[in-house]
Formats: C-alpha cells, sequence, structure tokens
C-alpha cells in the first residue's frame, strides 16, 4: 500500500475522524482512565453511529484492560482502533472478479435506497475496471427516476463504456436481461446494472429487484455474480435493517460505503459487517470518477480514530 | 441474539415493555424513573437522534418529573409517558401557529431555495412543492435546476416539471450556479410567475467552497423560504449537518424525506433541537404528490410508539353524549360519582369500538396486539363487568358501600363471574371515583378524557 493512497484516504477520512479525535482529547485531560472517562469514551462512539451497544463492547474492553490506569492519547486510540478493526478485518475482501469465468461477462448488480449514491458508484466502478483493462458495459436499470438514464448515459461517455438503456418507466427485469445478451454478444468482461432506489420495507419494489435477479439467472444461472449494497455513510442504524432486508431479498454480496469525505463517520458499518458477515468492497470519498477506493479494514479503523499512517 | 432483537424491535416495542414495568409496580421510586429514563436515552439512540439532543431530552424530561411529583401522581407510569411525550412534541415545534405552511406572503416571484446532501431528495422534493402550489394554491410555479454537479440533475428536473404540467427554466449549458438563479429570478418577474423554485446541486456542510456558493446564490435569489432537505435515515450526522447549514444560511425551515422508510425518524429531533428551525414539510413517498404537512404530535408518536392518542380523544369526545357528560360533570362535583356512572362509561366505551378499537389508538399497540390475539381477555373483561353490574341492585349501584360479602358472593353467581373479579371492579371504580373527585374542577373537557382514560388502567391522560 502506498504513502499516496493513505495520504488520499486520510484526507477523505480527516474530517470524518475529527469530532472522534475532539471526543477524546477531552476524555485524555482525565488522565486517569475513570469510569466518567470511560462514559465520555463511549458517548464519543456512540456519535460516530457505531450504536449503544458496540460503543459499550468497546468500552467494556477498556475498562478490563486499563481501568484506573494512566493512558496516554496514542495508548487509546490504538485500543479503540484495534477493537474496531478488529471487527472489521472480516470484511476486508476485495471485489473478485473471475475473468476465467466461462460464461463472461461478469455480473454486477447494484442496489440500494433512494439517494445513496448508487449510480454515481457504478461510473466509478466502470473507471476502474476499465483501467485494470477490462471491458465494461453499463445497464441504466433505474427506469423510474427522471433522467437517470441520461446521468448514467454520461457516466458511460466520460469512462468510455457502452450504456444500454430503455424507455423511461420501462420494465426493470428485461432491460436487465437485454443488456446481459447484448454484453455477451460484445464479449464484455463486466456488466454493471444500475436499479432505481427504494426503501428496503417497500415489499412491491423489492419484489421487482427479485425479478431482474430471477430474469438474469434465465440467462445465465451464475448471474449475479456480485451484488452490491450501495450505504450512505450518513445514514444512522436503519442501515442495518437496509442490509437486513436486501440481502434476504436479493443475496447482498458485498458492501460500498458512500459519501465519507463529510463529517458522517460511517460507524454503523462495523455493526452491519459484524451482524451480516458482508465484505465491504469499496468506499466512496468524492464525487470524481477516482474518488473510489478499495476498503481498508486497518485504515479505516485508525482513520476513524485521527491516527497516523498504518505500521506496516 | 440481543443485537437482532435490539434491531428489529421498534422504539415503540422498547417503551411498552419499560412502561409495563413501572405500570406492575404501585408506586414508583426515583430509582425507577432514572431506570426508565437510561432505557428512553438508549431507545433514542437507537432511533438515531443525535447524543447531544437525547442528553438535552433526557434531563429535561428528568427535571419536570422531579417538579411533578410524579412518585405520588395515582399512576406514575402514566405520567412519565405524557412527560416524555408532550416535551418530545415541544421539541419538535408543535405550537400552533408551527402549521407547516409555507410564507410566501411577498411581492412575487417569491423564491423557494432547496439546499442539502447529496442524495437527500432536493429535486423530487422541489417537484412535490411546485404540484402542490400549483393545484391547491392555483400557483404559477417555474422549477429552476441550479445544480450543475450531478450528471444531468438539470434535465431531472425538467422531466419532473413536465410530468407536473409546470414550467421550468431553459437549461443554459455551462452557466454558473448564481447566473443561473438571477436568470430564473428575472425569467419569474417578467413572466408573471407567482413562485420560483430553487434546486441546488448536493453538497457536503464542510464543502467550503460550496458553501459559500450556496450563501452567494442565497444573496442573488433573496428567497422567501430556504429549505434544508433531510433524509429522515440520517444517523448521528444530522446534528453536524444542521449546524453547519444553518451557521452558513439563514434557514426557514426543513423538510423531512423518505418518512415512508422504517427508520424510527431520530432525525426529526436532531434536525429541529439543532436548527431551531420549524420542520415544515414530510416527503411520504416516490410519488409526486407524496408530500405531507408536518404534525409534531404524529412523529413524536412515530419515534415513541405513542399510537395516535390525540384521535382517541377526539373520539371519546364525540362520542360521549354533552348533556350526560354534563349531569356526570356536576355529580362528580358533588362527590357522587356512583356504579350506575361506571356502567355508562362502559357502555360509552363498547360504542367506541371496543378494547380492539380503543387499542389501536394507544401507546404500546404493537405489545398488546401480540397477547390479544392469543386471548381475547379485554373484550371479556369489558362484557364480564357489564354483566357484574347488571347483576346489582339499583340501590348498590347508587351506593357501592352496601356491596359486603355476601352481596358480593351473590352477584358473582349471578354474573357468572367470580368475588375476586367484583373486587376488581370496585377497586377500579374507588380509583376513578378518587380521580374524578380531584379533577373536577376541569369541567366537561376535562371530564369526558379523564373518564375514558381512568378505565384503562396505564393509558396516558391529556390535558
Amino acid at each position: 500500500m502506498t504513502n499516496g493512497f493513505f495520504a488520499r484516504l486520510k484526507a477523505g477520512l480527516a474530517r470524518s475522524s475529527r469530532n472522534l479525535t475532539d471526543g477524546i482529547a477531552g476524555v485524555l485531560t482525565r488522565r486517569r482512565l475513570d469510569d466518567a472517562a470511560l462514559d465520555a469514551l463511549e458517548e464519543t462512539l456512540i456519535a460516530a453511529d457505531l450504536g449503544t451497544r458496540l460503543a459499550a463492547q468497546v468500552v467494556e474492553r477498556l475498562r478490563q484492560e486499563r481501568f484506573d490506569k494512566e493512558a496516554t492519547e496514542a495508548e487509546i486510540r490504538g485500543v479503540l482502533a484495534e477493537e474496531i478493526a478488529r471487527t472489521l478485518t472480516p470484511a476486508e475482501a476485495p471485489l473478485a472478479i473471475d475473468d476465467d469465468h466461462a460464461a463472461r461477462p461478469f455480473v454486477v448488480l447494484v442496489v440500494g435506497v433512494n439517494g445513496g449514491g448508487k449510480t454515481t458508484t457504478i461510473g466509478k466502478l466502470a473507471k476502474r475496471f476499465k483501467g485494470e483493462g477490462r471491458s465494461v458495459m453499463l445497464a441504466a436499470g433505474d427506469t423510474f427516476r427522471a433522467a437517470a438514464t441520461e446521468q448514467l448515459t454520461i457516466w458511460g461517455e466520460r469512462v468510455g463504456a457502452r450504456v444500454i438503456a430503455g424507455p423511461a418507466g420501462g420494465d426493470a427485469a428485461g432491460l436487465a436481461f437485454d443488456a446481459l445478451a447484448a454484453a455477451k454478444k460484445d464479449k464484455a468482461d463486466v456488466l454493471l446494472i444500475d436499479t432505481a432506489g427504494r426503501l428496503h420495507n417497500k415489499a412491491n419494489l423489492m419484489a421487482e429487484l427479485e425479478k431482474i435477479v430471477r430474469v438474469l439467472k434465465k440467462a445465465d444461472p451464475a448471474a449475479p455474480h456480485a451484488v452490491l449494497l450501495v450505504l450512505d455513510a450518513t445514514v444512522g442504524q436503519n442501515a442495518q435493517a437496509q442490509a437486513q432486508a436486501f440481502g434476504d431479498m436479493v443475496g447482498v454480496t458485498g458492501l460500498v460505503m458512500t459519501k465519507l469525505d463529510g463529517t458522517a463517520k460511517g460507524g454503523v458499518l462495523v455493526a452491519i459487517a459484524e451482524a451480516f458477515k458482508l465484505p465491504v468492497h469499496f468506499i466512496g470519498i468524492g464525487e470524481g470518477a477516482d474518488d473510489l477506493r478499495p476498503f481498508a479494514a486497518k485504515d479505516f479503523a485508525r482513520s476513524l480514530v485521527g491516527l497516523e499512517s498504518p505500521e506496516g | 441474539m440481543r443485537l437482532e432483537n435490539r434491531l428489529f424491535e421498534s422504539l415503540s416495542g422498547h417503551l411498552a415493555d419499560i412502561f409495563d414495568r413501572l405500570k406492575r409496580k404501585g408506586a414508583l421510586s426515583e430509582d425507577d424513573v432514572n431506570a426508565a429514563l437510561r432505557e428512553i436515552r438508549i431507545a433514542l439512540i437507537e432511533a438515531d437522534v443525535a447524543l447531544p439532543v437525547v442528553k438535552d431530552f433526557v434531563n429535561a424530561v428528568r427535571e419536570q418529573a422531579v417538579g411533578q411529583d410524579v412518585l405520588r401522581s395515582v399512576t406514575p407510569g402514566q405520567m412519565v409517558v405524557k412527560l416524555v411525550h408532550d416535551h418530545l412534541v415541544a421539541t419538535l415545534g408543535g405550537g400552533p401557529g408551527d402549521s407547516g405552511a409555507l410564507n410566501l406572503n411577498v411581492v412575487p416571484p417569491a423564491a423557494v431555495l432547496m439546499v442539502g446532501l447529496q442524495g437527500s431528495g432536493k429535486t423530487t422534493t422541489a417537484a412535490k412543492i411546485a404540484r402542490l402550489l400549483q393545484a391547491r394554491e392555483k400557483k404559477k410555479v417555474l422549477l429552476a435546476s441550479l445544480d450543475v454537479a450531478r450528471p444531468a440533475a438539470q434535465e431531472q428536473l425538467a422531466t419532473l416539471a413536465r410530468q407536473i404540467g409546470g414550467a421550468s427554466l431553459p437549461i443554459v449549458a455551462g452557466e454558473r450556479p448564481v447566473a443561473i438563479a438571477k436568470r430564473a429570478m428575472d425569467t419569474g418577474r417578467r413572466e408573471g410567475y407567482d413562485v420560483v423554485i430553487l434546486d441546488t446541486a448536493g453538497r457536503l456542510h464542510v464543502d467550503e467552497p460550496l458553501m459559500h456558493e450556496i450563501a452567494a446564490v442565497h444573496d442573488a435569489a433573496r428567497p422567501a423560504e430556504t429549505l434544508l432537505v433531510v433524509d429522515s435515515l440520517t444517523g448521528q450526522d444530522a446534528v453536524n449537518l444542521g449546524k453547519a447549514f444553518a451557521e452558513r444560511i439563514d434557514l426557514t425551515g426543513i423538510v423531512l424525506t423518505r418518512i415512508d422508510g422504517d427508520a424510527r425518524g431520530g432525525a426529526a429531533l436532531s434536525m429541529r433541537a439543532v436548527t431551531g428551525k420549524p420542520i415544515k414539510l414530510l416527503g411520504t413517498g416516490e410519488k409526486l404528490d407524496a408530500l405531507e404537512p408536518f404534525h409534531a404530535e404524529r412523529i413524536a408518536s412515530r419515534i415513541l410508539g405513542m399510537g395516535d392518542i390525540v384521535s382517541l380523544v377526539e373520539k371519546a369526545a364525540e362520542t360521549s353524549d354533552r348533556a350526560e357528560a354534563e349531569k356526570l360533570a356536576r355529580k362528580i362535583e358533588k362527590g357522587g360519582f356512583d356504579l350506575d356512572d361506571l356502567a355508562a362509561q362502559l357502555a360509552q366505551l363498547r360504542k367506541m369500538g371496543g378494547m380492539g378499537g380503543i387499542l389501536g389508538h394507544l401507546p404500546g399497540v404493537a405489545k398488546v396486539k401480540k397477547q390479544l390475539d392469543q386471548a381475547n381477555i379485554d373484550e371479556t373483561m369489558l362484557k364480564r363487568q357489564a354483566a357484574i353490574l347488571s347483576s346489582m341492585t339499583k340501590a348498590e349501584r347508587k351506593n357501592p358501600k352496601l356491596l359486603n360479602a355476601s352481596r358480593r358472593q351473590r352477584i358473582a353467581a349471578g354474573s357468572g363471574t367470580t368475588v375476586p373479579e367484583i373486587n376488581r371492579l370496585i377497586k377500579q371504580y374507588q380509583d376513578m371515583a378518587l380521580m374524578m373527585k380531584r379533577m373536577g374542577k376541569l369541567g366537561q373537557k376535562g371530564l369526558a378524557r379523564h373518564g375514558i382514560s381512568a378505565l384503562m388502567p396505564g393509558n396516558p391522560t391529556r390535558h
């Protein structure tokens, strides 16, 4: 991992960690790690969207190991990062594209609630895969939102990927099927399918999503090879319900967390990674085509608690 | 697994459990109040209310609880529910003037500026507001997109304008946001529009150049309304977001979107507390007519899972006979509430749809429903109580003190019930009579409400 990469990630996450860092600094003015200090620490973690249970768990570990000891700022941050990274490390897995796959393309379905950043993420993924020397095709499966097709088409032009689109309000499943046929014909390596944002508690919309998967399987029983759930970093504890519902309906295989360049800390990712054993493939740290980074548990955890570059 | 239980169980369930514990105790100790508030704190955090807001909220409720002698009140559980609920409504801004109406009372065209993070729902909300103003107030509305950042964002708004049969500002490629805002206002003036809605690019509140730009747009358009659009799925970051936008531009209100999701909407409380601005509108669906005025009572109930108590009270007022109530009120002033009156109250309860109908309006109903499905206890209880009362003599109903042990045995045999059931009914009557004597001074209005709720142990009373 290059220094250049870490610098970019850190720049993106710097704002995320600022409040958390301030909180820890406040804790440390007490010097001794007593009940009050631990309480303050727990609140800091809660404010990072870690949730009450995980925050309590992390703090409990600190209590057992360091209670009433004097601790330096670096020590506390280290233990915090370690604890968070411990939960996140199993989730650190790149999106493995099977290039030897007999029946190309490798089909990636992108799902999530409205406004999470699905279309932008697809644009960034297309750029990345193209950069890795793969041929990429895009399917404008969001036939509901006004001008969603136009948005994806512009991304296709930017990164040089063919976009399969249908009429507004058309059948998304049919479009996905056609796109898969076109991608096979073109011998595309990767097909990225956009979908309309939908709230996970809308049964009819979730059924439509399930239909897309069903129809894809008719053309290729192994498709979709990956189902990515896009989560907005500003989301709170409801993200867990989203992971559950999308997972149940279309078998989510991995996560992308977007908008980590704001002050939102995305702490709910820790709970999701733990509860659903889902890998986190990428994080989004800006609106540009290059602002998509592979997820690195240790970097994420250390950046989150305001620590400098990882050792080694 | 505890996590999953916690996760998908509603806040309603949480609080129902807490208050169930409170209700089962005869008296409420200070430790109980603290325990309840601890649970409320956790529940609010899990509902995504931001931590600083949770702290203020819990402290304020604790202060009120102590000041109002909760520990000595007749039904402490009710008292705590009421304090939590009332304070939540107050924080959400349930003042009478806070109706959610947009204030467009300026020399036309009135500008409405939409701001917020990426993906919060600004563009869809802009079109929904335009549709509402066109349809309901017959306003001539111009939609203009200042979003030059997201690909096809301007086309999206133009498409939505067509869908609602409205107008959108022609797109000029390469034009900057401030220039678009000025052109939109000029067009609005020249072509006689009543309202110009300016949609803007989503921006992070820490993005200094973009925050500067939105301030410049605000200066150029001098909007009558500047609405911060916030996703109701938002977590703890709501405080940072709300603070930053409120500091940089003169917000006039909040629009909360995706309220049709299953998030508990704690962001509503955070935004209201942090910005001090009213929540004006709620986005309730993907369709362009899915926009509703904000009701603090309803959102408070959603966050707390209280059910629609307001409508229960209204229903009670509707159903109770006015003259009858006045007669009863006079009787109560003299301390003469008897078992005939209790029988009348029970009859009124049945008229309101029985326990099942009423429970639909009450807090913790999710929890109760499960039990109701298993055994129809409550409906049966109402019927049995009616039977007990009708097995009494007229004299006994007028003067319950007559009811000695042998009379109670006779009534039990006559009504097909048991003596303990009769004892419970008498105890209920005595509690009720005591309470009614106390609130006799509240008059008929108070009576109609308390008369009903006193029949339902554990339900909050309202003033």
